[in-house]
């Protein structure tokens, strides 16, 4: 199994990630966060991750097509999600689409950034910049 | 729709193919969804807001990635990217240098207000081209019957001791009239410009300083303007100084004095000695001042048959003050330079599809995991854009450092300011040709070699088998590379034949071992005949006094210095004819040809009993006595010389007083003792001539001006030069050019050779099987070899033919240049054909040796 420190470090996909500061800079992009997450239930094509995205934050995230597939070719050449080679259940397959998966390697991505976001929360909760947890 | 489809061009090829179907549906959907002409408005907006940022990051993204991709790459194999490197900033360099010097002398616009308004007024012969200065008549009368002009300022040259602060000094400049600058539009640094007041007959003397000469004279002091300084002895007022960049007329010019030209300047029609520059009006084209001019040149001509009468007149555009073979020479070398730059891009394309090939496997193996073509191409253009960059840096450095040692080449007169340098516009020039070659001769072989690796490369995976297409395309550019290096090397040998064939003309003096210097005499002090006799008798006792010092005389200029200085002369009896029969005239003292080593054919040297109150005597030049008497003794016969009749004493040989290459008028010299006081003062002997023995001329220097100190010790030295230096001045500008040339034309002999070594080394490792299998089958060594060195041969000649067909061609351009050597001059083609053979032969032998050693077996077991 390849470490995310491995992945962010090798070759030329390395894109200003450094593993030694996760603490404090973000891992991800915020558009790649959002994508992993929505992708994290199950294949999706671009449309529905951009409908996945904008229902999961109530609209506030509208992604745009030049964005969303920036984002999905970097994360593509990452490892962070690939395109399935068998197609979904044939009443569920836009022939016309292309889906995309999340890796173990994207799970583990969002799972740490999610993890670095939480205990940023709970900083600022002890700082009293945030509410407490009910 | 169309809206979006446009968008996605904005977006690399490669990723619109990848994601643009599924980008535009989901723009599509959205359409759909929207209902309103807001809404729809909204949703185009908001699309554009999305794809112009986020292309632009892929772009960057696959920029960086390309980048640092090739620069990894590279660094694996640093022969090829140094070479590469630095065959392109050879072409670049060599191309940037000769834009800079062409862009300088025939392209830039004159550093002045509207420069294309302005205009030079000259008289002409009445036959064939040239320009003559004018009358201060004529310009009076031009400028008070035309109306074409908005201003018009007449000015000549002056040069004159200098006594102000620090040692008296040599400065040379021009008096011009007040509306000489405001023509110009130009303004002072310091002070004021001259003013009509200032150029009034008899008005205290007003002067204006250059930059130069207030740094080196006056210490850049900003309290000058006022000061009191002295020129020949008259006071004058420093009134302003100009900024660094106006050196108008030329480049050495350090003051401007006014004119003040008095009523006797106007009674002599026929002594002509003024230039004039013009700004037409706004709305009047070139065409109709000039016709104007002529108009009322025509009118004068009838009022002044005799005067006017003998020339026309024309008007020029400033800018194309340029002397025709500055022109061509410039752009002669533009040419090379380009040629140069053709061979260096084809080594650079060689080299390129050389490596892509060898690269094939890799580019296989990436298109097999699904790298698309396009992105594979565009990482193969980032490649050689990163190295075509790399190279263009580093021509322009090799330019900005080349081009001061072409400066020889601008001409001295330029109207424009300063020398060349590699600026702004010669930064974009070098900008765009770098991009240009980076990209045209890389798309080419990336192209190539990512159609190649698709259809082959896994197939055949390293084993090479080159395609065929690929050795055609190598083969066309090293049939260009031979081709341009031919051609250059025929161009170089044709100047440099014809610079021998200058150089072996005759001058028709002994240069060596000869010094020359100027010692002005201030006018007031020096007028009369007599004071001046006085002077060159002291001072030339005493330096042919000096150990090593064999002859020493002064002379009116020295040959291929002063080249002008024409009179008419005819027999005693008929009218001075400027037309028909022009003589430069010398005053000289006895003694001068023996100084300049000139052979008297007949007759006498002066003497120093040719004194004023004597027969007035003269010295003519063979060439004249023969059109003058042809067939007979010009000894004893009478002519009309220097204004009055004088008898010939003696012939010498003709001097080639206009230089090398352009004829000269018959020579007339005069005894400095036989001109009356004040007349003809222009023409009085300053030239110091001394023939030594000595092995170092230039030591006999301190001797040379104490005897002048002694005679007079405020006369100023200036311009000490050998003889030989002045004559080898007058082919300098061939040299440098030749110089340049040559070495363009040795190092496209270079590449080309190289892309010759290239392309068979690579044959030959491509056929490697099929020449073992040959060999297998009997073929012998030596059949081998012929085979590999005939393949070479063949392009050679290809590339020789058409090399030499385009160099006939190019030699016809530039016929002005070549001094009579004809361009298809035979010994030049066979030395050049020579030449390419040898550079063929030793290009071929490595790969042809290499082919025939192959081992049969060892070959054929590792395919």
């Amino acid at each position: 199994m390849i470490s995310l420190a491995e992945i962010f470090h090798c070759g030329y996909i390395h894109d200003g990630y450094n593993p030694g500061m996760t603490d404090k800079q973000a891992l991800l992009s915020e558009a790649a966060f959002h994508i992993l997450v929505a992708l994290a239930e199950g294949d999706r094509h671009g449309y529905a991750i951009l409908q996945e995205v904008a229902e999961r934050t109530r609209g506030r995230m509208r992604l745009g097509p030049g964005t969303l597939y920036r984002s999905i070719q970097r994360m593509l050449e990452q490892g962070l999600i690939e395109e399935p080679r068998e197609r979904p259940a044939a009443e569920l397959d836009d022939e016309r689409r292309r889906y995309y998966r999340i890796t173990a390697l994207g799970r583990a991505a969002a799972r740490a950034e999610a993890g670095r976001l939480a205990a940023l929360v709970r900083m600022a909760r002890l700082s009293g910049l945030a509410p407490k947890q009910t | 729709m169309r809206f979006y489809s446009l968008l996605l061009h904005l977006y690399p090829s490669s990723f619109r193919a990848e994601y643009g179907g599924e980008m535009r549906a989901i723009f599509e959907e959205r359409w759909s969804l929207a209902t309103g002409a807001l809404e729809r408005l909204g949703l185009l907006l908001s699309a554009a807001a999305d794809a112009l940022p986020n292309a632009l990051r892929v772009h960057a993204e696959f920029l960086g990635q390309d980048a640092r991709y090739t620069l990894r790459v590279l660094a694996r194999s640093p022969g090829f990217a140094a070479i590469a490197i630095a065959v392109t900033a050879l072409g670049i360099g060599a191309a940037t240098a000769t834009f800079s010097i062409l862009d300088h002398v025939l392209l830039r616009p004159l550093p002045f207000r509207d420069p294309e308004r302005l205009v030079k007024i000259w008289n002409t012969p009445l036959r064939g081209p040239g320009r003559i200065e004018c009358s201060p008549a004529s310009w009076r009368d031009w400028r008070e019957r035309s109306k074409s002009f908005e201003r018009m300022g007449a000015y000549h040259p002056l040069a004159a001791n200098l006594v102000g602060r620090g040692d008296p000094a040599r400065v040379s400049g021009w008096a011009v009239e007040p509306e000489f600058f405001t023509t110009l539009g130009v303004r002072p640094a310091l002070g004021r410009l001259l003013l009509a007041s200032d150029d009034a007959a008899g008005a205290p003397g007003a002067a204006v300083l250059s930059d130069s000469l207030w740094r080196s004279r006056f210490g850049a002091d900003p309290a000058v303007v006022g000061a009191k300084i002295l020129l020949d002895d008259e006071p004058f007022t420093v009134v302003g100084v100009m900024p660094r960049e106006f050196d108008f007329p030329n480049r050495e010019t350090e003051i401007w004095t006014a004119t003040r030209l008095r009523k006797e300047n106007f009674e002599d029609r026929t002594d002509a000695w003024l230039q004039g520059v013009a700004r037409v009006k706004r709305g009047v084209t070139l065409e109709q001042a000039r016709a104007e001019i002529q108009a009322i040149h025509a009118q004068l001509s009838r009022e002044h048959p005799r005067e006017d009468g003998k020339v026309g007149v024309t008007v020029n555009r400033l800018r194309d003050e340029i002397p025709r073979q500055s022109r061509t020479m410039v752009l002669a070398l533009f040419g090379a330079s380009l040629a140069l730059l053709l061979i260096a891009c084809a080594n650079l394309a060689n080299l390129l599809l050389a490596r892509a090939l060898a690269r094939r496997k890799e580019l296989a193996v990436r298109t097999a995991m699904g790298a698309d073509r396009r992105r594979l191409v565009r990482q193969l253009v980032t490649e050689s854009l990163i190295l075509s960059g790399a190279g263009g840096a580093l021509g322009v450095a090799l330019a900005a450092a080349a081009v001061p040692l072409a400066a020889s080449l601008v001409p001295l007169a330029l109207p424009a300011s300063g020398l060349p340098r590699v600026d702004l516009p010669i930064l974009l020039f070098a900008l765009a040709l770098t991009g240009v070659t980076g990209v045209a001769f890389g798309v080419v072989p990336a192209l190539r070699a990512c159609s190649d690796a698709e259809s082959r490369g896994l197939r055949e995976g390293g084993r090479g088998g080159a395609s065929r297409g690929t050795e055609r395309l190598r083969a066309v550019l090293v049939i260009a590379e031979v081709t341009a290096s031919v051609s250059l090397l025929i161009g170089s040998g044709l100047l440099l034949r014809a610079l021998w064939r200058l150089q072996a003309v005759d001058t028709g003096f002994r240069s060596e071992g000869v010094l020359t210097m100027r010692t002005n005499l201030p006018l007031p002090r020096y007028a009369k005949t007599q004071a001046r006799v006085q002077l060159y008798r002291r001072i030339l006792s005493d330096v042919r006094s000096l150990q090593g010092v064999t002859d020493a005389a002064y002379a009116t200029g020295l040959p291929m210095d002063m080249r002008g200085g024409i009179w008419g002369v005819a027999p005693a009896g008929a009218p001075e004819d400027y037309d028909s029969r022009p003589a430069s005239m010398r005053f000289v003292t006895p003694g001068f040809f023996d100084a300049m080593g000139i052979p008297l054919r007949a007759g006498r040297d002066f003497a120093e009993t040719d004194s004023a109150d004597r027969p007035l005597v003269v010295v003519v030049s063979e060439s004249l006595a023969s059109r003058l008497w042809p067939g007979e003794s010009a000894l004893g016969r009478r002519i009309m010389a220097a204004r009055k009749e004088r008898e010939i004493v003696g012939v010498v040989t003709d001097v080639r007083v206009r230089g090398h290459e352009q004829s000269s008028e018959p020579q007339v010299y005069v005894g400095y003792q036989q001109v009356e006081d004040e007349a003809i003062i222009g023409y009085v002997p300053k030239d110091l001539v001394v023939r030594t023995t000595a092995a170092r001329p230039a030591a006999l220097l301190p001797g040379i001006r104490a005897a002048i100190a002694k005679a007079d010790p405020t006369l100023p030295v200036s311009g000490v030069r050998l003889l030989s230096e002045i004559v080898d001045a007058d082919t300098t500008p061939r040299q440098v050019q030749l110089r340049l040339l040559g070495g363009f034309a040795a190092l496209a002999f270079l590449l080309a050779g190289l892309g010759i070594h290239g392309l068979l080394a690579f044959v030959v490792s491509q056929r490697a099987r099929e020449i073992g299998v040959r060999m297998a089958l009997g073929a012998q060594a030596g059949s081998i070899l012929r085979m590999v060195l005939r393949r070479g041969g063949v392009l050679a000649a290809a590339g020789a033919l058409l090399g030499a067909a385009i160099a006939y061609a190019g030699g016809r351009a530039i016929e002005s240049l070549l001094a009579g050597v004809s361009p298809a001059d035979g010994p030049t083609f066979l030395a050049a054909a020579g030449l390419a053979f040898v550079m063929t032969l030793l290009g071929s032998l490595v790969p042809a040796l290499r082919a025939a050693r192959l081992d049969p077996a060892q070959v054929i077991r590792t395919e």
